[in-house]
This record gives C-alpha cells, sequence and structure tokens, in this order.
C-alpha cells in the first residue's frame, strides 16, 4: 500500500478496471494487464532483434525457431501453472523429464517398441512422468508435506534414479516413429510447435472452462474456503501434480525426438525456467491468481532473449544475467499491480 | 496515559478545536465512488460514532485516514495542521492508530510481536523479547486479558483474543486516536463491557475514539456524537449520540424507515426429521451434544464466544472430526469428519469467520457464490459461464448485494456485503440444512432485516437452520427451538417462546469457565436488548 503514493490513484484504478473489464471475458481479467505488458516485451524485443541482427532475426526460419525451441520447457511450463496457481509448487519437473525419457528408451522398452510400435514408448514416458507426480500429489495432499520439500526430494531422486538406469550413458532413440515427431512439418512449421499448441490449448480449456479449473483456483486462493465449500482439496491437489507429472510425459517424448536420445542431463533446469515464466506471466506464487496465456507469454519472452543473444554472439552470462533483471522487474510490477487493488 | 500540549486553536471556525477534521474527501473505487465529499469532524477526548449502511463508505473512509488509500480529493486536518499521511506508520506515529474491520495479524509470531510489529522492542537492532513480553502483558492487563500470555502464538487465539491483540497493538502507539471498525462484531456481551470500559479510560485521559458499529444500542452506551454517512457522503454531522431516536438514524441511514422486525414464524405443519445429532463430541472442545432438527424449523445455538458452538455446528458440518457420537441427516449415518460428505446430503455453512475459511479474496463474486454448486452449471465438466452468472446474479438480487456486479473481485466489497455472498453460495446450491455461524455480523440494520426474513422464508420452504448467534436477541427471535451453550456442553433447550434474555445469559454466565483465555468477571450490564428497546416514533 504504502509505496503507491507516487502514482495518481484515479488512473491506478481506472486502468485496472478497463482491463479487468476486457479480460473478464476471456477468463484473463487482471493478470491480463501483464499479458499485455508481456507482448509489448516480446514486441520490444523484436525491434531490438530487427535492429541489431542485420535482418536475421525477423525471419520465418528464425520465428519458427524460437517457437521450437519454446515448445518442450513451455509443455512443461502448462503443467507448473496449474500447481502453482493450485497453491503448490513442482521442483521436480526436469528430473521427471530426464527420468522419463531415460525409461522410455532402455534397450528393453525400444525393443517392445519395435516390435509393438512406437507408441510403447510414448506410453512409458506418460507413465513415468504420470505416476511420479502421483507420487509427489500423495505426499503433499495426503502424507501432509511440504509441496517444495517433496518435490525437491523428487527432483534429486529421479535424477539420480535416471542415471542408474542409464548407467549415465546417453541412450540413442532408434524407434523411427519416435524422431519423426521432431522432423514432420505441416505448412512448414514443426510437428513440435503443434503439440506445443494442443498442449497449451487444451490446459487452457481445463483451467478457464472446467469444474477442475476453477476448482484449482479455489484450492489455491483459500483452501479452508474450499473444503468448507464442500470441495475435495487433498484429491484435488494430488491431481495438480499428476497433470505437472503428465506434462513432463509430453515434454519427454518432445525432448527424445528433438535429441533423437534419452538422457539423464536432459531438461536440466527446466524447473527454473518453467517457474520463472510463471510468475513473469502474472501468476501469484501464493496461488488463486495467473493465467496461462501468461505463462505461455513468459515462455516466449525468455526463450526470445536467448535467441538474440545468440544471433548477436553475446556470451551466456550476460544472458543469464538479462532473465534474472526480467524476473526481478516481473516481481516489482507483480506488487505494484497487488498493492493498487489492495 | 500522559497528557500532551494540543494544538493551537484552529482558524477555521467549522473545525475549531478539532483533533481531526476531515472537509470534501473523495475516493474513487474503479465503478465506484466510495467517498463522496466526506465531512466529519472529531474532538478530543470524545467518542465519535460512525455510522452507516454496509457500503455506505465507512471501512473506506478510515482507511483514508489512516493512509492505508490515497484519497483523490478533500483535506484532512490532524491537529489543526493540513495533512496526508502517505503510510499506515506515518500515521501511526503521528498518533492515529487504526483498528481494522478484517484483522491484520501474524499467525506464525507471538502475541507480544504482533503488538509490537513494526515498532518492536529492540536495541541496536536486537529485540529485546523480555521487554517486549513484559510491556504487551502491561496492555492486555490493561484490556482487562492478564490470561492472553505474551508469548502465545496468535493463532492458538480465537477470533475475540485476536480483537484484544489488535487493541493492544493500538494502544501500543500512545495514541491520541483510535479508530476502531466493527471491534464489536467478533465479542460476546462481557467483552464488549471491557471494551467499553477501556475505552473510557482512554477518552479520560483525552484520546478520542471514532467507533465504528452496526448495533444503535452500543452508539448509545458508549458514543458521544454520530456522524451518519449513506452512498459515500456525509448525511448528518455531530448529532448527539444518546438523544436522538433510533427511528431518526435509521432514516438517515437507510433513506427510509426500517421496522425491525423478526416476521412471522413458520407454523409447525408438515414436519419431517431432518438432522438427529447424538452424544457428539470432541476431546477438549464439546462433549455430549445431541439435539435435532426438522425440516422448516430454526434452532439457535445461543451462548458465549468460546463456548462451543462454533465447534459443534463445525463437527456437525463434517469440517471437524468428532471423537464421540454420530451425526445423521435423513436417518442415514453421515461420514464422520467429511464436508463431502455433509455438503452432498444436503448441508451449507456460513462460517464464522468470513475472511479465512468463507471467501476466495481473489476471485469474483460470481465464482465465490458458484464455487460449492459448480458441477450444476457444468456439462461433463466443462462449466457454463452463461448459466452460472445468471444464477450468481440472481441471487446477489435476492439479497440486495451492492455493488451488485458479479464480475468485482469479491474482495473489494464492504464487509456486510461479502457476508451475503456466502449465504448467496448456500442458496444457489439450494441446500436442506443451512448451518449458519454468525449470519449477521458485520450486517447493518436494514439488511440485517431483510436477512431475517430470507432466513424465515427459507425455514417456510422446508428448509432448516442451525443457527449460531452472539446476539442473544437475535437467537430468541428468529428460532424456533434454543440450545444453551456453555462450556461446551448444552445446558438446556427450550422453546424460544419460554425464553427471556436474562433466562438465557444465567445460564450462560452460571456456567462461564474461568480458565483458559476468557475471564469471569463481568456482569451483565452490557446487554441492552438489542434495538428494539427502542421503539420508532
Ligand atoms: N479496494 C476496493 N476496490 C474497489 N471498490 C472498493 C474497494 N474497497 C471498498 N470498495 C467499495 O467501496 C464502497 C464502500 O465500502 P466500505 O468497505 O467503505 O463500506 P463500509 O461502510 O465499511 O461497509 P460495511 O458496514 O459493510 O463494512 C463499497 O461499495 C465497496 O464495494
Ligand atoms: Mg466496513
Amino acid at each position: 500500500m504504502s509505496d503507491e503514493v507516487a502514482v495518481p490513484p484515479v488512473d491506478e484504478h481506472a486502468r485496472v478496471e478497463r482491463s479487468g473489464g476486457a479480460g473478464s471475458t476471456w477468463g484473463g481479467r487482471l493478470a491480463a494487464v501483464r499479458g499485455l505488458g508481456l507482448v509489448g516485451v516480446l514486441v520490444v524485443l523484436g525491434v531490438v532483434g530487427v535492429v541489431t541482427t542485420h535482418g536475421r532475426f525477423l525471419t520465418g526460419g528464425n520465428l519458427v525457431n524460437i517457437l521450437t525451441s519454446s515448445s518442450i520447457v513451455g509443455v512443461v511450463t502448462v503443467g507448473m501453472t496449474f500447481v502453482i496457481i493450485g497453491g503448490g509448487i513442482d521442483l521436480s519437473v526436469g528430473a521427471l523429464v530426464a527420468l522419463a525419457s531415460v525409461w522410455a528408451t532402455t534397450l528393453a522398452t525400444q525393443s517392445l517398441a519395435t516390435s509393438y510400435g512406437a507408441w510403447v514408448m510414448v506410453f512409458c514416458a506418460i507413465a513415468v512422468g504420470v505416476g511420479s507426480g502421483l507420487f509427489n500429489g500423495i505426499l503433499i495432499a495426503y502424507g501432509r508435506l511440504v509441496p517444495f520439500i517433496v518435490t525437491l526430494g523428487m527432483m534429486v531422486a529421479a535424477r539420480g534414479l535416471a542415471q542408474s538406469i542409464s548407467d549415465r550413458k546417453t541412450q540413442l532413440v532408434t524407434v523411427q516413429p519416435i524422431n519423426a515427431i521432431a522432423s514432420g512439418e505441416l505448412f512448414g512449421i514443426p510437428l513440435m510447435v503443434y503439440l506445443f499448441a494442443a498442449v497449451v490449448a487444451v490446459g487452457w480449456i481445463v483451467l478457464n472452462r472446467t469444474t477442475f479449473g476453477r476448482r484449482t483456483f479455489a484450492v489455491g486462493g483459500n483452501a479452508e474456503a474450499a473444503r468448507l465449500a464442500g470441495i475435495d482439496v487433498r484429491l484435488h491437489t494430488a491431481l495438480l501434480y499428476v497433470v505437472s507429472g503428465l506434462c513432463c510425459g509430453i515434454a519427454a517424448i518432445m525432448i527424445m525426438a528433438l535429441t533423437t536420445t534419452g538422457s539423464s542431463t536432459h531438461g536440466d533446469l527446466y524447473e527454473l525456467d518453467a517457474i520463472a515464466a510463471v510468475i513473469i506471466g502474472g501468476t501469484l506464487l501464493t496461488g488463486g491468481r495467473g493465467t496461462l496465456v501468461g505463462s505461455i507469454l513468459g515462455v516466449l519472452v525468455f526463450t526470445t532473449i536467448t535467441n538474440l543473444f545468440v544471433l548477436n554472439n553475446l556470451p551466456t552470462e550476460v544472458q543469464n544475467i538479462a532473465k534474472g533483471l526480467i524476473i526481478f522487474a516481473a516481481v516489482l510490477l507483480q506488487r505494484r499491480g497487488r498493492a493498487s487493488s489492495a | 496515559m500522559r497528557t500532551r500540549g494540543f494544538p493551537p486553536p484552529d482558524t477555521d471556525p467549522a473545525g475549531a478545536g478539532a483533533l481531526l477534521s476531515v472537509d470534501g474527501l473523495v475516493k474513487q473505487f474503479p465503478g465506484v465512488r466510495a467517498l463522496d465529499g466526506v465531512t466529519l469532524s472529531v474532538r478530543p477526548g470524545e467518542v465519535h460514532c460512525l455510522l452507516g449502511q454496509n457500503g455506505a463508505g465507512k471501512s473506506t473512509l478510515i482507511k483514508v485516514l489512516s493512509g492505508a488509500h490515497t484519497p483523490d480529493a478533500g483535506m484532512i486536518r490532524w491537529r489543526g495542521r493540513p495533512v496526508a499521511f502517505p503510510t499506515p506508520l506515518a500515521a501511526l506515529r503521528a498518533g492515529l492508530a487504526t483498528i481494522y474491520q478484517e484483522l491484520d495479524l501474524v499467525d506464525g509470531l507471538t502475541v507480544a510481536e504482533n503488538v509490537f510489529l513494526g515498532h518492536e522492542r529492540s536495541r541496536f537492532g536486537f529485540s529485546l523479547r523480555t521487554k517486549g513480553n513484559a510491556e504487551a502483558a502491561a496492555l492486555l492487563r490493561r484490556l482487562g486479558h492478564p490470561d492472553i500470555a505474551p508469548g502465545r502464538p496468535l493463532g492458538t487465539l480465537p477470533a475475540a483474543g485476536r480483537q484484544i491483540v489488535s487493541m493492544a497493538r493500538a494502544l501500543s502507539y500512545d495514541a491520541r486516536l483510535i479508530v476502531m471498525d466493527e471491534p464489536s462484531a467478533v465479542l460476546d456481551a462481557g467483552e464488549v463491557d471491557t471494551l467499553f470500559r477501556v475505552v473510557r479510560q482512554l477518552t479520560a485521559d483525552g484520546v478520542a475514539v471514532v467507533y465504528i458499529s452496526h448495533r444503535l444500542d452500543e452508539i448509545r452506551q458508549i458514543g458521544d456524537r454520530v456522524t451518519v454517512l449513506k452512498d459515500g457522503r456525509t448525511v448528518a454531522a455531530g448529532l448527539p449520540a444518546r438523544t436522538t431516536t433510533t427511528a431518526e438514524l435509521v432514516r438517515l441511514m437507510t433513506g427510509r424507515t426500517v421496522e425491525y422486525a423478526f416476521g412471522e414464524r413458520a407454523g409447525p405443519a408438515r414436519r419431517r426429521e431432518l438432522l438427529r445429532v447424538n452424544g457428539l463430541g470432541r476431546a477438549g472442545e464439546f462433549a455430549d451434544v445431541s439435539f435435532t432438527v426438522h425440516s422448516g424449523e430454526i434452532v439457535g445455538l445461543a451462548g458465549l464466544v468460546g463456548s462451543g458452538r462454533t465447534e459443534i455446528v463445525e463437527t456437525v458440518y463434517g469440517a471437524r472430526r468428532p471423537t464421540t457420537g454420530t451425526v445423521t441427516v435423513d436417518g442415514r449415518r453421515l461420514r464422520p469428519g467429511s464436508v463431502r460428505a455433509a455438503v452432498r446430503a444436503g448441508l451449507g455453512l456460513c462460517p464464522e469467520e468470513r475472511k479465512s475459511q468463507g471467501l476466495f479474496g481473489e476471485d469474483p463474486v460470481y465464482r465465490n457464490v458458484s464455487v460449492a454448486s459448480l458441477a450444476r452449471y457444468a456439462t461433463a465438466g466443462f462449466v457454463a459461464p452463461a448459466r452460472e452468472l445468471a444464477a450468481a446474479a440472481r441471487a446477489l438480487t435476492d439479497l440486495d448485494v451492492r455493488p451488485g456486479d458479479p464480475r468485482r473481485p469479491v474482495r473489494t466489497l464492504s464487509g456486510g456485503n461479502q457476508q451475503k455472498v456466502v449465504l448467496a453460495r448456500w442458496l444457489v446450491r439450494g441446500c436442506r440444512l443451512l448451518v449458519l455461524d454468525e449470519p449477521t455480523r458485520g450486517v447493518d440494520v436494514g439488511a440485517r432485516t431483510e436477512l431475517y426474513r430470507l432466513i424465515r422464508r427459507l425455514a417456510a420452504d422446508g428448509v432448516g437452520v442451525l443457527l449460531v448467534s452472539s446476539e442473544i436477541p437475535e437467537v430468541l427471535g428468529l428460532a424456533d427451538r434454543v440450545l444453551v451453550v456453555a462450556d461446551g456442553r448444552v445446558v438446556h433447550e427450550a422453546p424460544a417462546a419460554d425464553l427471556t434474555e436474562a433466562d438465557v445469559l444465567d445460564l450462560v454466565l452460571a456456567e462461564r469457565d474461568t480458565s483458559g483465555w476468557q475471564r469471569a468477571n463481568q456482569g451483565h450490564s452490557a446487554v441492552v436488548p438489542h434495538d428494539r428497546s427502542e421503539e420508532p416514533t
């Protein structure tokens, strides 16, 4: 409240109102402002790209590139958005991607896949993701443990399990249909991007149009009130981690296709990228408020920055500094938004 | 408290000698002009009451005064000088302390830490715990609660205890003016008495108090002058609190005359047993509670705050797991400790603490209303927002929630209107047994009458109602049958018509427990019958 004096209050509220009015139709509500803000950031980044890269930025190839490299962490971010809106956090996503990719590419799985079809690998990756998510969820919801600790444990354990299964070796994918996911294109756009878009679309519908999505907001916003309103808060919480695990399974398939390998080093630091994207997308870390569109814009902002740095041959250290600054800025903005409407 | 020098007389004749004077204050929120030219003048050493319907702008006014909101226009003079407190802390330092309607305490800290939050007793940056604890204990003693240990975690205190702690916090700043936003809403009769004693002590020391309450009888007891707000404007300023008639006050607040009535009781026709509670108990909270509720019947639980009423109804509702006993609805036993089972069987609860137990503050009003009946507006899990919105809007109109826009975040509604939103939740679900824990807390006179009518109407439609209220006249006026609860036991059961307020008080106080955080000291002088005592002229 206190740091708000400098801002003319009338304007502040008028702005919030306008966006609230427009956003509510799309279920975006207040966070829609930030969505627009992020679109602005993307535009600025685009302009920077055009100016600094001598026409290498604004080519179809490069834009597709950005989308493709957003797609895997983007899918993970969809699950993360559910978990965070529901009042939790999932640190294990990167490790789950690694574990699922390793499990789905063991000799045993791949030989089954050669005789019964690539679906075996897909099924295996998803089952690993969902299973681990369920494990997280049960410990958190029914064991009443803190999400941070449980998923931290899972992060370490899953990565370790992936290392021991693969013996720290990179496992090559020999089943062709899997690799085709990465190489396939439709209208010049890789299948990966379509897959990403499909996950986002389904996620958006579930979050904004179904009872499950509604309850996610309720549970994250006020768990006690949700319980007293007759929502099965524990079951719902557990399911949120299953959703996150499912997204990790899908992401594992995509990374196997893109790199044609399964490896215990896949998905390194995805948890940080995904959490950062969710936060700069305007979702409250404490739960109860947020949008999927914001998270996805967050992912795109990060990938675009990386892309610009690569095109300009700048060192990754500088790139990380820039990302960090963006996170600070976003969180400050978030505080502001909350303070003014308190 | 020390007496300090007062500022030189004001040059402005209207605010002459005023400690605080406010003129033409305006505060605009999106879509609502919460304050639209408010005038207020508070003298040192007086109790100035602020009256107004839900949403009239009382809380907003005091938030602007305390620096929590920035005004859009208008003048605030504090001790003769124009001021604009940039932050609540600045206001506190200048001697203006506020006790907010929605308490803002930190559960994880101790009582003493909460009291001195923001101005911790420290030296060279190291907190002096012993000193803080000793000073907090002194403040609590002054408030009549030496039994609240300063080292106790705040989260373990009941609502009334928290209220006391937040008063101690206001006192700790050595304030010249203390603003209290509905402090009595969570207190029982005895504690209101203590509160008034403290207020009188303060005013005797020259401290001014701005007192907000929807209970007109309190205004009469403690108030010196009254300012009435309506729709963000001052409609009457500085009326004498003791001699202005209730009818006049109500007319000023509502713009119409409201007769204070509980409505007709429904006949005893076509009653079926709906709820049967048998030998229910929870270790350390209550024991051996048995009663029934029939369809169309209103059963009231009377008793003091902390006597176990809330625990009993929450256990019936499945929010707490009983250690003994059973709850049966329509002859079928409910799974113990399962809210879902209770809701499926047709129960609904409006919980005692609306903010922490009832509301999803970030969500728009309509989602707060529909949350318990989402499945109804959904096909195969897909919600049809139009149907949902329409149902919510209808319930909001029914209850006259203002502003009626179902899309605004529920946290921007005034306290009384938030209460109605929680009630609307169960109206749209259409439950068969409604559990109401302090349903009129923070609800204004006019809306209260409407709520009473509504509860009666629901009962007439065959809904069973289990009602908890700290206002004995309300229980007696509304309920068909009354259970008197004291110290975790039902000590008496009788038709409401056979009981008087004095009977209930005697029963309640006779059993009052001397242990725990509550004291058995106060007499019943504070409990004047509700403003029915004065007939509108
Ligand atoms: N942060 C906010 N944003 C938007 N509108 C608000 C906000 N706070 C209050 N309002 C609106 O301002 C009006 C005045 O509210 P306020 O809380 O001051 O009422 P009140 O007189 O204290 O009522 P009650 O007796 O119910 O507590 C209401 O219409 C309310 O909806
Ligand atoms: Mg208020």
